[in-house]
């Protein structure tokens, strides 16, 4: 119980400051703008696609690619919102509190995981409204929008995880914030020019995504997802319980 | 002693690398025991309070609260800990009551048993009327409050506090002062400090540790007792001689600290007091003052932490 705790400090602490607020409004905003772009595109294409048979529907050509460009907005915003987790109650010594309180480095972790979650999963839910209001005025395929959905939250999940470690590893949030960013863009571009079987391209985060986004959910690309998820979080544990001895 | 032993260290080392920042540490504190930690900045006060409340993990050694071993029972260790570090963890973006409800939280209360918790831990620590006040806006000394509030918030048996009374004024830690011998009473408090008086104001016992050792450990009574010198103030309207003085039974040395006032010296047990107040009498210098100067703890602490730096 003390974990939910832990998880709706971290959660609220990003909103008593303008931080979170301002996150999800700019995500909100480029990602509107985006999806409006590419609706656009859409609606001149349509009287052509119409005269094709089996041509892509509103769903391949606008709600895909929106969603895949959310994913890009998490990759730039998760950094940020992760970066504090540990090294700014390290810096604000506010860690003890945590420490000397009766939960082990692994609840800490967990605790402080769920809260960037949280963060990422209303994120994602605001976002995911944008595509669902074209219901409004066309059918869409919700299974492919599901799995795009799907695909999304375990990223962002695995985008949290990545950025805790990084914040378990340095003292500066902004130094945390900054190598997540890296490696969250290596990760992202690694398959970019590597041939499809490659080992470059299994670790490539958005190479998983891709799937997801087409309708498919592959066990393999969630096994990805979750494996480096959880590996992160036991990464950042043992650290945790390693600082008590450094 | 029979009462129940919540805190014991048995031969503690913390390192840093390869400095070593305590070793050789044996205590215990009792339920219904102030344990004040003294010690000269960089003595190992801190890291021996952070090693007891889990944050650092001891080099060798065992720490052991209300039973339960630190390291392999850290949890049931930790729930019977209230911990104020040096630098009070506080979230100075909440509220008192934000902040102190998320400590009780992360120690498992709710509901009820939680609000009731935080009215006790802010009536006892003055913060009633503070509820709704953002940390950040607090004095220092009402952020100390805070600190201090968090740490007894659970009432667990054991409570640390490292310097609690720093930043606080005068009429503030006369309060602390008066809250710490209250929690003595049915807890095991250990407090570490280096203002000397703190130590005798509260504390049943004293630890004195110099570069990491414990170099002196009794109850706060007997440090005045310790020493061998002993010393007599006194003070006259008409002072006499000062050989006059020194010519009296018992007295070895006098010095004069001006405006009649002077210091005697004398062996412990052989006091001039008596036969100073007829020979007083007998010349008409006119008495003011007599006052004995026991050795303090202060005396017995320079003697201890300058020893050894001069050895």
């Amino acid at each position: 119980m003390s974990v939910l705790a832990v998880a709706g400090r971290e959660l609220r602490g990003l909103f008593v400051t303008p931080f979170g607020w301002i996150a999800l409004a700019v995500m909100q905003f480029v990602a509107a703008w985006l999806f409006l772009v590419q609706l656009e595109g859409f609606v001149q294409l349509q009287a052509r696609l119409a005269a094709v048979a089996g041509a892509p529907g509103v769903t391949d050509l606008v709600v895909a690619p929106a969603l895949a460009q959310v994913g890009v907005l998490l990759l730039l915003v998760m950094p940020l919102v992760s970066m504090r987790a540990i090294s700014g109650e390290r810096q604000a010594g506010t860690l003890q509190l945590l420490l000397a309180a009766p939960l082990s480095a692994g609840e800490i972790v967990l605790g402080k995981f769920l809260g960037a979650l949280g963060f990422g999963l209303l994120a994602l839910g605001l976002l995911g409204l944008m595509p669902l209001a074209l219901l409004v005025g066309t059918a869409l395929d919700l299974g492919k929008l599901l799995a795009g959905m799907l695909g999304l939250v375990l990223l962002v999940g695995t985008l949290a995880a990545i950025g805790l470690l990084l914040s378990t590893l340095v003292t500066q949030p902004a130094a945390a914030a900054a190598g997540t960013f890296g490696l969250l863009l290596l990760l992202w571009v690694a398959d970019s020019g590597a041939p499809a079987d490659s080992a470059l391209a299994w670790i490539s985060l958005s190479n998983h995504l891709q799937p997801f986004l087409r309708g498919i959910v592959d066990t393999a690309d969630v096994a990805y997802y979750l494996l480096l998820t959880a590996t992160c979080l036991v990464l950042s544990a043992r650290r945790l319980e390693g600082g008590r001895r450094g | 002693m029979s009462a129940e032993l919540l805190v014991q260290v048995e031969g503690l080392r913390r390192d840093y690398g390869a400095r070593c920042a305590i070793r050789d540490l044996d205590f215990s504190v009792a339920r219904g025991e102030v344990l004040g930690l003294l010690g000269p900045n960089g003595a190992g006060k801190s890291t021996t309070l952070q090693v007891l409340s889990g944050c650092l993990a001891a080099t060798a050694g065992r720490v052991t609260l209300a039973g339960h071993d630190i390291v392999h029972a850290p949890r049931r260790a930790k729930s019977a800990l209230g911990y104020l570090p040096e630098q009070p963890p506080l979230h100075r973006a909440l509220t008192v009551d934000e902040y102190l409800d998320f400590c009780a939280r992360l120690h498992g209360l709710r509901g009820a048993r939680l609000r009731a918790a935080r009215e006790r831990a802010k009536a006892r620590c003055g913060l009633v009327a503070d509820g709704r006040r953002l940390i950040a806006q607090l004095s220092k000394g009402y952020q100390q409050r805070v600190g201090i509030a968090q740490a007894i918030l659970h009432d667990p048996p054991v409570v640390i506090l490292d310097e609690p009374t720093v930043g606080l004024d005068p009429n503030q830690i006369r309060e602390i002062r008066a809250l710490v011998h209250d929690l003595g009473r049915e807890h095991a408090v250990i407090l570490s400090t280096h203002i000397l008086p703190e130590v005798e104001a509260v504390c049943d016992r004293v630890l004195i540790l110099y570069q990491g050792r414990a170099v002196y450990s009794d109850r706060v009574a007997e440090a005045g007792r310790q020493g061998a010198a002993t010393e007599l103030v006194c003070a006259f309207r008409a002072p006499p001689e000062e050989e006059r003085l020194a010519a009296l039974d018992g007295v070895e040395q006098v010095e004069a600290l001006g405006a009649g006032r002077f210091l005697l010296r004398h062996a412990p047990g052989a006091g001039p007091a008596e036969t100073l107040v007829a020979a007083a009498v007998a010349g008409g210098w006119g008495l003011l003052e007599l006052s004995p100067r026991r050795p303090t703890l202060e005396q017995l602490f320079v003697e201890l932490t300058c020893r050894e730096e001069l050895a």
